[in-house]
């Protein structure tokens, strides 16, 4: 398995920043009926992450990424294997122990009754009080910030129905925020972003990893904006984990081809950073005239 | 960003508590025997600290032996049946749901309709069966409407509808068998009635009542994040089955109660949750017991009418609610389009 990767890179950065998540041989498998064979396996897996670091889980549809995902939220219990957030199963933690330290982004679902933005992110808060609870001021205070962070403090007082994809967006990540979490799970967050929208999320991504240093796992669809951003890749196919590393240990293209099953290229950019390139019939036929292209492969 | 604060909340509750004040009053004025503003709070005073003379014997009688009793009963019955609705459109995350939507009412109708036609003689078993009807629909409607160990909003909602539109069935079948004078009241009764004093006492039904209310309150602030989405609500720390038995089984005793007291009075529990949504928001800590008085004043407002608007003929409540709350929806409803 290639090494995980580390922020800094000297051996006292590997000690202050020790693994905060660890995956090591986890899997899964998911069945309608006890009786019959699993209609699903995922794994086994194993990738770990750091402090603020973000781990890409890439894969076709229907490879098991946000299994995997609820996996890590503690939500599946693993078959095998074994998952750790800071030494401890997110499985074993009572659910709002667990949602102090874990949160997790879904894809959106619709809102029953009008909300304002500031009541939804507020909710954020829940875990922290009794089951029957009132916000107070430092809760207030928290939501504040997390609005901030995510450049969305002029959204307070609008209502949840009136906001467009990417403010809506900002402000569920806003909630999640207020959880103050150690580990940030998303589930697809470009998703109906324009790619314009697609790159500020990586940035503020990124930025607030720093800021708030919590390890976040993305599943996503954009290749190339993963390869950019995060710092390890974690490759599945149909439930199978094909690889796990630095972007550039993974973005190899026949390793691609095979997750995605379509014809691409992999190329590396002026950062050293991979980038992955769609061929149209035209390009394949020039490569199989000319193979030797196919063959460069990124080196890094 | 201004949080909701208990403070709030008692100021919503003390408000809607003064309107309330003002109808009960409004309603013991009127009838068939009117009574002055002045002499009504007076005897009402009087009557609390017991000091009875200077009290006319029939404002008395008229205040205390027959239109607050009924007034009570409005007041119980309404708050029951609009804390349900908001619970059910909460755990159904379906703002249609109504208190008779999983078929509790069909089978309190069922165990009533039985109760004529077996003890014909004896009123309470009426009441009692319909409890009872309501009980085993409960239960029934929870094991049909289960999937993998625990509630699921989807599969509840049509084991409900099924339920309902059998029992029915049942009803229209056994109605045929009944003789005119037990149809008519049958027919009152389907359609929600506060003419028949409760077989249990009001205070025993109080206090049941709000052991319920009390119970789905303990929910409100997991019952605003179910709204967001149970997947999103589990992740933030609600133990959602839980939550959702605990709503269920709650607004499931109110509906049941209700109903075998009263009869199925409509449109309280589908409307006066949306209005209070309307006036306070949606955050469950304040609307579940803004429902309660808003239900209350519903159903006292529409008796009162019901019993003096073609006097000395009385009307069912629910032809009055339904009166009323069919235009009322349709206008929330276009406006919810709009």
């Amino acid at each position: 398995m290639p090494a995980p990767n580390a922020s800094p890179d000297t051996a006292a950065g590997w000690m202050q920043n020790p693994v905060r998540l660890l995956v090591e041989q986890a899997s899964y498998a998911y069945s309608v009926s006890d009786r019959e064979a699993p209609d699903f396996t995922l794994g086994p897996v194993t990738f770990s992450a750091r402090q603020r670091e973000i781990v890409g889980i890439l894969g076709a549809n229907a490879s098991g990424k946000s299994t995997l995902l609820r996996l890590l939220s503690g939500e599946f219990k693993a078959l095998s294997g074994r998952i750790e957030l800071d030494g401890t199963p997110p499985g074993q933690l009572p659910l709002r122990e667990r949602a102090q330290r874990i949160a997790l982004v879904h894809q959106e679902s619709t809102l029953l009754f009008p909300l304002r933005v500031w009541e939804y992110v507020l909710q954020g808060r829940y875990p922290y009080g009794q089951r029957l609870r009132f916000e107070n001021e430092a809760d207030c205070l928290l939501a504040g910030n997390a609005l901030e962070q995510v450049g969305a403090k002029a959204l307070l007082d609008r209502r949840m129905s009136q906001l467009s994809g990417g403010e809506r967006q900002r402000v569920i990540l806003a909630r999640a925020l207020a959880q103050q979490p150690r580990l940030l799970l998303l589930d697809e967050p470009t998703r109906s972003l324009d790619i314009g929208g697609k790159v500020e999320l990586m940035r503020r991504l990124r930025r607030l990893a720093e800021e708030n240093r919590y390890t976040a796992v993305v599943v996503t669809h954009e290749l190339n904006l993963a390869a950019e951003f995060f710092d390890s890749i974690v490759l599945l196919q149909r439930g199978k984990c094909l690889a796990s590393g630095k972007p550039a240990d993974v973005y190899r293209r026949e390793l691609l081809e095979q997750a995605f099953e379509t014809t691409l290229d992999v190329e590396t950019n002026a950062s050293g950073r991979p980038r992955v390139i769609l061929r149209g019939d035209a390009d394949m036929d020039a490569l199989e005239a000319n193979p030797d292209a196919a063959k460069e492969s990124p080196s890094l | 960003m201004r949080p909701l604060t208990p403070r709030r909340i008692a100021g919503i509750c003390v408000a809607l508590g003064g309107a309330l004040f003002v109808v009960v009053v409004f309603s013991l004025q009127v009838g068939a025997y009117p009574i002055g503003v002045r002499d009504v709070v007076m005897t009402l005073v009087r009557g609390a600290i017991g000091h009875w003379n200077n009290v006319p014997p029939s404002d008395r009688l008229v205040v205390f032996g027959l239109r607050l009793p009924r007034i009570a009963l409005g007041i119980l019955v309404g708050a029951a049946l609009s804390v349900s609705g908001a619970s059910f459109q909460a755990l159904l995350r379906n703002p249609l749901a109504d208190p008779y939507v999983l078929g509790v009412s069909s089978g309190a109708a069922l165990g009533a309709i039985l109760a004529l036609a077996w003890f014909p003689h004896a009123e309470w078993t009426m009441q009692a069966m319909a409890f009872l009807g309501a009980l085993i629909t409960i239960a029934a409607v929870y094991f049909l409407g289960r999937r993998g160990g625990q509630i699921d909003s989807t599969t509840l909602l049509l084991a409900g509808i099924i339920t309902a539109s059998f029992l029915s069935a049942i009803i229209m079948f056994l109605m045929t068998t009944l003789s005119g004078r037990d149809l008519r009241g049958m027919a009152f009764w389907l359609m929600g009635d506060l003419t028949t004093p409760p077989a249990i006492s009001l205070g025993f039904l109080f206090v049941i009542l709000l052991i319920a209310i009390g119970a789905i309150y303990t929910t409100s602030s997991d019952l605003n994040l179910i709204l967001t989405g149970e997947q999103e609500a589990h992740h933030l720390g609600v133990n959602v089955p839980r939550v959702k038995l605990v709503v269920y089984v709650g607004a499931s005793l109110l509906t049941g109660l209700a109903v075998s007291v009263s009869g199925a009075i409509g449109y309280v529990g589908l409307l006066i949750p949306h209005v209070m949504r309307m006036l306070f928001g949606s955050d469950y800590r304040v609307l579940i017991p803004a429902s309660a008085i808003g239900g209350a004043i519903a159903v006292v407002l529409a008796d009162t009418l019901a019993r003096t608007i073609v006097a000395p003929t009385e009307l069912p409540v629910g032809a009055m609610t339904a009166a009323i709350g069919a235009p009322v929806f349709i206008y929330l409803l276009r406006r919810r389009l709009a």
